[in-house]
């Protein structure tokens, strides 16, 4: 029970926001926080990879950019030319296609936007495996050097190909029915049902993270974290975890990126950009590393502020400013510090 | 229990361990002892399965452990308790030793509870301390967690190293107490150990490693007694007898 409070009083302070908004009669609000609650998917799935397994991840952004591009691509770009490959006839038997006109009224041929969203995860996967298997078995500032690399690949790629838009990126993307009525898309008469799909996600994640966490795999996950080589002692097959722990955070990553791409109808190569990773990186560490309350609560308080414009042209400096600062006298994270204490360590620095 | 046979193994090119034979039998208290850079890691290295013997075999209750990954070889039953301690810090005593059950995760829940009050009962100062963090121990209730923790796993053969590495005198004496009452237990124990004095009260038998060879076998009486034993690792002079 005591475990499940928090989850609870996640549940009622989304409901509590939304009832504020429409008595405030501030709904356009809503649209940030549900882009902050797909954010906040990368942030739990990294904070479990960085606080509980403690590996680190400079490469998040890469993987939201693998979910949202290749879900807008396929739902977007006209498959027709590629009708008579193998491929795409079999996926055209197998009902994934959908038929339409572009905007000069020539039929075009998309995917269905669950058949792509299917194929980016599965995408993520395959990835994620092929960069976990070697680059996990690096450790410290290696392990973060090669995520970085990763990171910095998919932005080039996005910005490269044509297929990708360039420095555009991909506009148009049509909305993600998920249930009669229900669809993830920016369509102004869906903001709250939208709103309550993001955090609905959020806490459904938040629940299985957290079951994770105390269930045999996080107490191995945590000894990890403490010393790997006498957890290798104890019989855990630990280069195994922690390449598991690396594909599920890269899928949350990827289905934060799908979905927050339907929702935005587009995505542009910034989401790839190394200064998200960084952003990611840095909520974890402000909400404490092993702390996936704290994270999710940062990671939403900033987000917000930070899509609310509040941060101005300084976005990033700001992102990189908290790293900094968060490092040097709050390891332990925001929530995690005692204030007087740490006061006191800084008086007793300048001594 | 264990047996060792032509086992050679090192790091790359180097060729730490030459040739080597050494058996524990069911119930025993073998001692293995040597001087830094004999050997003694490299072959508890090996037996856990964490480098490949280039030559020989290892096998535990008759099965060669070759080919397997340290953690198939834990789920075989040889528990390592490793030098150091390394226990795990922001974990409190009862989830490090939940975690040494890793292996045990077909037991259920009543059992669990049995082994860990069993822990309990072998060193009682764990009891005292079950809901702090194992980093806030001290060095000798360390090593008495970590000593419970691989024995959560109920193993056939539980290898010790160093465990007096750091520990003051008194507490070195309390934890050898601790393996001569593990024997009592019925449990099989292969200890490696640089303060051999110690190690060879507890043990029925030893062996002396010297730069990868066993150069003398024997029980723990004749060793403790024998005058190049005597001079190389108890720090007598022989001049002194």
């Amino acid at each position: 029970m005591k475990r499940h409070l928090p989850l609870i009083l996640l549940i009622l302070a989304v409901i509590v926001v939304q009832l504020l908004t429409r008595w405030t009669d501030t709904a356009f609000y809503l649209t940030p926080l549900t882009m902050t609650g797909y954010y906040s998917l990368v942030i739990v799935g990294l904070c479990l990879l960085m606080g509980y397994a403690g590996q680190i991840s400079l490469g998040h952004a890469g993987f939201f950019a693998i979910g949202g591009y290749l879900s807008a691509m396929l739902t977007t770009k006209d498959l027709m030319p590629l009708k008579e490959t193998l491929l795409l006839g079999l996926c055209d038997k197998l009902g994934l296609l959908v038929q339409g006109q572009d905007m000069l009224g020539v039929a075009s041929l998309q995917m269905q936007p669950w058949a792509a969203c299917g194929f980016a995860i599965l995408a993520t996967i395959i990835v994620a495996y092929a960069i976990g298997i070697p680059v996990l078995k690096l450790k410290g500032h290696y392990l973060a050097m090669a995520t970085l690399g990763f990171g910095i690949i998919v932005y080039r790629l996005a910005l490269a190909f044509p297929l990708f838009g360039e420095a555009d990126g991909i506009s148009g993307v049509p909305g993600f029915p998920l249930l009669p009525g229900l669809a993830v898309s920016g369509d102004f008469n869906s903001r709250v049902s939208n709103y309550y799909l993001a955090w609905g996600m959020v806490a459904l994640v938040m629940w299985l993270l957290v079951n994770l966490i105390h269930s045999r795999v996080g107490r191995a996950l945590r000894a990890i974290h403490g010393a790997e080589g006498a957890t290798n002692a104890m019989g855990v097959d630990t280069a195994r975890y922690k390449l598991n722990t690396f594909v599920i955070s890269a899928v949350l990553a990827s289905i934060a990126g799908i979905f927050l791409t339907h929702y935005n109808g587009g995505i542009g190569p910034s989401e790839a950009g190394i200064m998200k990773s960084v952003r990611y990186v840095a909520i974890v560490a402000i909400g404490g590393m092993a702390n996936l309350w704290g994270a999710l609560v940062m990671g939403a308080v900033l987000n917000i502020m930070s899509l609310r414009g509040m941060f101005g042209s300084y976005d990033d400096a700001v992102f990189g400013g908290i790293l900094i600062v968060i490092m040097l006298f709050a390891p332990q994270g925001l929530l995690g510090i005692s204030l007087s204490a740490t006061f006191k360590r800084i008086f007793r620095r300048g001594e | 229990m264990l047996k060792i046979k032509n086992l050679e193994a090192g790091y790359g090119k180097i060729r730490v361990l030459k040739r080597i034979s050494l058996h524990v039998n069911p119930g025993e208290i073998v001692t293995l002892i040597g001087a830094n850079g004999a050997g003694k890691t490299t072959l508890l290295a090996a037996i856990t399965g964490l480098i490949r013997a280039t030559a020989g075999e290892i096998l535990l209750k008759g099965d060669n452990l070759e080919r397997l990954k340290p953690e198939g070889i834990v789920f075989r039953g040889c528990s390592l308790v490793p030098e150091g301690r390394q226990v795990f810090a922001t974990m409190n005593v009862r989830e490090n030793l939940v975690l040494g059950a890793y292996v045990q995760h077909r037991q259920g829940k009543r059992q669990l509870q049995e082994g860990i009050e069993y822990i309990y009962d072998l060193f009682p100062v764990l009891r005292e301390r079950r809901h702090q963090l194992a980093g806030t121990l001290s060095g000798g209730e360390q090593q008495m967690l970590a000593m419970g923790r691989a024995l959560m796993a109920k193993p056939a053969l539980l290898m010790l190293d160093e465990p007096s590495t750091g520990l003051a005198p008194l507490i070195v004496k309390n934890i050898f107490q601790i393996i001569t009452r593990l024997r009592e237990a019925g449990n099989t124990v292969l200890l490696i150990e640089q303060n051999a004095k110690a190690a060879l009260r507890v043990a029925d038998r030893g062996y002396v490693l010297e730069t990868g060879k066993i150069i003398l076998e024997g029980s723990s009486e004749d060793l403790l007694t024998n005058r190049d034993v005597q001079r190389a690792y108890l720090g007598r002079d022989v001049k002194e007898n």
